[in-house]
């Protein structure tokens, strides 16, 4: 029962504080934080059990929800090892973030309203996390859209960010039309939306290798959106215009991982889809990964440069998963949430100090908040993956099973992605805290509420790479496998073969081009030897498109979006008003009129018109009677 | 409770009302309320009450009352509900009910008039959900019709001298195209056993030949089509709700529209054969419902327009579901149409309240408005979410079945509908945005929130039923799926047969 617990107290935190304590904003964000520390104190017991045993059989508890012939819906959890990880992830960070934003937001007019939306996202992503079955985890991704549209448009009164959360919505909504589509597919192949049910039947061999890699694909759509892969990566950076808190909480640590949490939960499907299937999802991974990195590069907005870093952290995410690592993608996940839930609230804290997002009008910050500082800069080694920090394991191990599955152009792109990213973090660290001083307002170092998490944050961006330390038995890499259902868990492979060794080759490559992208890094942003001007003076094309997002947005705004509103919605209008209505149907009642009008002539009144026309009418009579 | 006539007692009270106002006087608007909501409270709690003691085990048609009236020509008062019926009155009740207070606070004059004609309609509603004699079926699908008239005529806004004359010519049409079907049953059952009866329990009971049943399904399904409306029927619809006082576009789009659809769902019941024949020709036509009406919609800058265009765009699912013709898709159809009705009843209510302050309806002249009325912008972000199909509100389960129902019967078909909530997510989340969010303006300052009672009563219990089904749909799934097994099986004897 205490598993639906977790559903019921953030739930019903969201509803108190939107029926009751509303107008107390001090309570209500009391309310909000003391739901989802419970919820970790539910699971943290739970994990830890689950570390001394990773092998312990996995709990289901279901209730029927719909029963029709034909179509049986339950709504259940599952506890396993897989979703203890998430549960300790969402619970653990959630709460630390829960913490930061009663300082950030103090003052806010919309206090109580925040903190009721975050308490609905802990109940809308601990039920994808908990969900056994489709239907339960499509029912929780549309709502966790939800949270994450009234988050996003949190200043609603802003038009960024009113544009922003409907972007984020419909975006969504497309990768969730491919999602559902495969549901049913799932559905009508195997009988049943339960996942380890379905796991038995797709491992029994009982359905085709077409439906499987259609299916795969499907539901890999909506991963797409909701992990915002290319091309529906597009709503992602414009989340930022959400509080620093909600960046860091959904749009960096928990909600936009759900996307590989559920292909890790729906493991047995990419366990038996057809090659060409994965490559489909490992190379879109790669790109994503690659582009946003590329992307990150042009930005000057501290959010917007790390949202883009953790669109091609989750590029490299489901790229591991696509070369079959999914073990390796859930590992990045877990020391992702750390360091990237760190570095958001570090850019909350440097904005809210600075009041503003752009790092060109930071510089020098290091001695004025050193806590944010060294916890920041910990942050940036962790994902940059420098040896031994957490980074350096997790992105290890994918660049490992990338390479050990004989993808080299991926693994080409995933060692060059590294070293992109590790110039663009130097970029940040080193405009943002060092070099001259160009702020113009009197930063000071965020309350003890905002830089406890900060610390809490930064101890875990550096040592939970350990948890997935080659060698180590049980590690992280034999937790995930031990996934209810998976094939791993029966035959003990798939997944799991990459994590256990340690490739020197791998390790090395990967941490030269990290050193390149940090010595450039230096070289332009602190030491000034290479001028970054000229740089963007002479590549000014490619700069350009890199500020522009690689015209993708403006693609997708002017071409389709106007294509469909302006022309394809007017046209189909167009064909309602003119044609059918005006044309159709006022025409006939205009004809209607015209013979009525004509025929009102013959009305006339006068009695020897009448008499005229009854003897006339009277001839034909008889000369159809004669004539017959 | 045994021979308590209880679906005469929700029918006949809103009547009985009518009766009671023609004697009181225009001035004491206190006491016409009253009456309005005495009659329709009685309505609403005995339509729950019937949820409550239908026996689901048992199906078929329940509580049934029999008068016999021309016995010469075998008429008869026959009252009685099956699963899908009492879905239908649950929905009437709440609209009418929610309905009489979005009147109370909309409606400035001639108040007496307007509470009796729309009581006599929804007199009629309940008449056509419950009856099982074909004369009577007929009579008060009439006397839904008619009242809009004068509703729309009297207390309409812009333009609606041309919408009301267009609605009742549009569905004078399709009443009298779905009476000679309902003529020919009559005289093609008396033929067969020699009494000629009226009795739909009788006539249904009774196998047609295949020919037959496909020559007369199709005046049935053009005659109640047309109210549903199915495509391209469907243009006298979004004028009419857009003209119409708000709570005559709540019983328009949230009940008057299932009436056609229920009509079909008879039809289907008595022809299986020929409903065997035409649904494919309905599942194409439920298409251009969905993709034609939502697009239309997306065009379209007047709210009323919008949600017009977006209901015959639903609709076009109930249609997909019931064309499915299994457990599935039928069930999704029929609880779509208790969901629609009651998102549907929200969005009027919603919009009415807004334009009775503002004097339009324009999307582009609003901006803001949520921080001027707060209530009304929540209220209105949940109809439109429940309309998108999110999961926690009753639309969301209720499609769900209808895709599911769909993808096996017709999977080309079930994309293009799946498609289809992406349109109205499009269409609904741009018009929360202009409306209510961005900068707030300074011309509506004034404009007044929901805030007493009176005002939120309609809006909280639409909420709350979206809410309920949304959580726990097997509250009415239960008692649908009684009335739609039985109709599925005979559908699918006539299929192999």
């Amino acid at each position: 029962m205490d598993i639906w617990a977790l559903l019921i107290v953030p739930l019903a935190a969201a509803l108190i504080i939107t029926f009751i304590t509303r107008k107390r904003a001090e309570l209500s964000s009391y309310v909000s934080v003391g739901a989802v520390v419970i919820c970790f104190l539910i699971v943290l017991p739970y994990f830890v059990r689950m570390l001394g045993n990773p092998h312990f059989e996995h709990i289901e508890q279901s209730f029927l929800w719909l029963d029709i012939p034909g179509l049986m819906v339950e709504m259940g959890t599952i506890i396993d090892p897989l979703s203890l990880i998430m549960l300790f992830i969402v619970t653990f960070v959630g709460s630390l973030i829960h913490i930061y934003s009663r300082n950030y937001m103090h003052g806010e007019k919309g206090y109580a309203r925040f903190f009721a939306s975050l308490s609905l996202f802990i109940f809308s992503m601990l039920g994808i996390v908990l969900a056994n079955n489709f239907i339960m985890i499509f029912v929780f991704w549309e709502l966790v859209g939800l949270a994450s549209y009234l988050l996003i448009g949190f200043y609603f009164e802003k038009p960024s960010a009113a544009d922003a959360a409907k972007k984020a919505f419909l975006v969504n909504r497309i990768g969730d039309f491919g999602f559902i589509l495969g549901i049913f597919v799932l559905y009508y192949a195997t009988g049943t939306f339960n996942f380890i049910e379905m796991a038995h039947i797709i491992q029994a061999g009982n359905v085709s290798s077409g439906t499987l890699g259609l299916a795969a694909l499907l539901i890999f759509c909506g991963a797409m959106g909701k992990s915002a892969q290319f091309p529906l990566h597009v709503w992602l950076p414009d989340a930022m215009e959400g509080p620093t808190p909600v960046s860091a909480l959904i749009h960096a640590a928990t909600m936009v991982a759900a996307g590989v949490y559920m292909l890790a939960r729906t493991g047995f499907l990419y366990a038996a889809a057809p090659q060409e299937a994965m490559m489909v999802i490992a190379y879109i991974g790669g790109i994503t990964a690659f582009m946003a990195a590329l992307l990150a590069l042009g930005q000057s907005d501290i959010k917007r440069i790390i949202a883009y870093s953790t669109l091609s952290s989750l590029g490299y995410m489901v790229m591991s998963v696509g070369v079959g690592g999914t073990g390796a993608g859930m590992f990045y996940l877990m020391t992702h949430a750390f360091f990237k839930a760190l570095l958001f609230l570090g850019a909350g804290s440097v904005i809210h100090a600075c009041h503003t997002n752009d790092i060109w009008e930071m510089g020098k910050l290091y001695p004025k908040m050193k806590v944010t500082a060294v916890t920041f800069i910990l942050g940036a080694l962790a994902m940059m993956g420098i040896f031994p920090f957490s980074g350096f394991w997790s992105k290890d191990e994918i660049l490992t099973s990338v390479f050990s599955s004989g993808n080299y152009l991926l693994f080409g792109v995933g060692v060059l992605t590294a070293g992109i990213t590790a110039l663009f973090m130097t970029k940040v660290v080193a405009v943002t805290f060092f070099g001259e001083k160009r702020y113009h307002s009197h930063p000071h170092e965020s309350p003890v509420g905002m830089t406890i998490p900060l610390v809490v944050l930064a101890i875990f961006a550096v040592i939970a790479g350990f948890a997935g330390l080659p060698g180590l038995d049980p590690n992280f890499g034999t937790f995930v496998s031990a996934v209810a259902g998976s094939a791993a868990a029966h035959a003990g492979e798939h997944g799991a073969h990459a994590e256990h060794h340690f490739n020197y080759f791998v390790a090395i490559t990967s941490t030269i081009a990290v050193f390149i992208g940090i010595i450039i890094g230096w070289l332009i942003y602190s030491k000034k030897s290479i001028d970054n001007n000229a740089i963007a003076e002479k590549f000014s094309g490619f700069y350009k498109a890199l500020q522009n997002r690689l015209y993708i947005d403006h693609f997708y705004d002017r071409v389709i979006v106007a294509g469909i509103y302006n022309n394809i919605a007017r046209l189909f209008n167009f064909i309602e008003v003119y044609i059918i209505i005006h044309f159709v149907l006022n025409g006939i009642a205009y004809v209607t009129r015209q013979i009525g009008k004509a025929l009102r002539l013959t009305i006339s009144g006068q009695l020897q018109h009448y008499a005229f026309a009854m003897v006339g009418g009277v001839l034909v009579l008889m000369i159809i009677f004669v004539l017959l | 409770m045994e021979g308590f006539p209880i679906l005469s007692v929700i029918m006949l009270s809103p009547l009985a009302a009518v009766l009671l106002l023609l004697f009181i006087d225009d001035a004491r608007v206190a006491v016409v309320r009253g009456i309005a909501i005495a009659s329709t409270s009685i309505s609403l709690g005995l339509s729950i009450y019937l949820l409550c003691i239908y026996d689901k085990a048992k199906g078929g048609f329940q509580f049934i009352e029999k008068i016999e009236w021309v016995r010469s020509l075998g008429i008869s008062y026959h009252l009685g509900v099956d699963g899908i019926s009492v879905a239908m009155v649950l929905l009437t009740s709440l609209v009418i009910f929610t309905g009489v207070f979005v009147s109370w606070v909309g409606i400035k004059h001639r108040i007496r008039e307007h509470y009796m004609f729309l009581l006599l309609l929804v007199s009629g509603v309940y008449g056509v959900f419950m009856s099982l004699d074909l004369v009577f079926f007929f009579l008060f699908y009439e006397l839904a019709v008619i009242p809009m008239y004068p509703l729309i005529g009297i207390w309409g806004s812009a333009n609606r001298e041309y919408a009301t004359m267009k609605l009742t010519l549009y569905l004078s049409l399709g009443a009298m195209v779905a009476l000679l079907g309902l003529l020919s049953l009559y005289f093609t059952a008396g033929a067969k056993t020699g009494v000629y009866t009226f009795d739909m329990l009788q006539i249904a009971s009774l196998s047609y030949e295949t020919g037959y049943q496909i020559k007369v399904f199709l005046p049935l399904l053009f005659g109640f089509g047309v109210l549903v409306p199915l495509a391209p029927f469907h243009s006298w619809s979004p004028t009419g709700h857009a003209a119409a006082p708000s709570a005559v576009s709540m019983l328009h789009a949230g009940v008057l529209m299932k009436l056609g659809a229920y009509g079909i769902i008879r039809a289907m019941w008595i022809l299986p054969e020929g409903a065997q024949y035409w649904m494919p020709w309905v599942a194409g036509l439920s298409l251009i419902n969905i993709f034609y009406g939502g697009m239309v919609a997306m065009s379209r800058r007047d709210m009323k327009f919008m949600i017009g265009y977006s209901s015959s765009s639903h609709m076009g699912y109930v249609l997909l579901g019931l064309a499915t013709v299994n457990y599935i898709g039928v069930n999704g159809a029929v609880l779509l149409m208790f969901a629609h009705g009651v998102m549907t009843a929200l969005a009027f209510s919603l919009i009415g309240f807004v334009y009775d302050q503002a004097h339009t309806r324009m999307i582009y002249d609003f901006s803001g408005l949520a921080k001027k009325v707060p209530f009304v912008a929540v209220a209105f972000a949940i109809m439109g979410f429940a309309s998108s199909g999110l999961p926690g509100l009753a639309n969301f389960v209720a499609e769900l079945m209808v895709f599911i129902g769909a993808f096996k019967e017709y999977p080309i078909h079930a994309i293009v509908a799946v498609f289809g909530i992406i349109i109205t997510a499009t269409y609904m989340l741009r018009c929360l945005r202009d409306v209510f969010f961005r900068e707030p303006m300074e011309k509506w300052d004034d404009l007044r929130d929901a805030r007493t009672f009176v005002e939120r009563l309609p809006f909280v219990i639409l909420i709350a039923v979206l809410l309920v089904v949304g959580f726990y749909p097997t509250v009415i799934v239960d008692v649908i799926n009684s009335g739609v097994v039985p109709l599925v099986d005979k559908l699918n004897a006539a299929k192999i047969g």
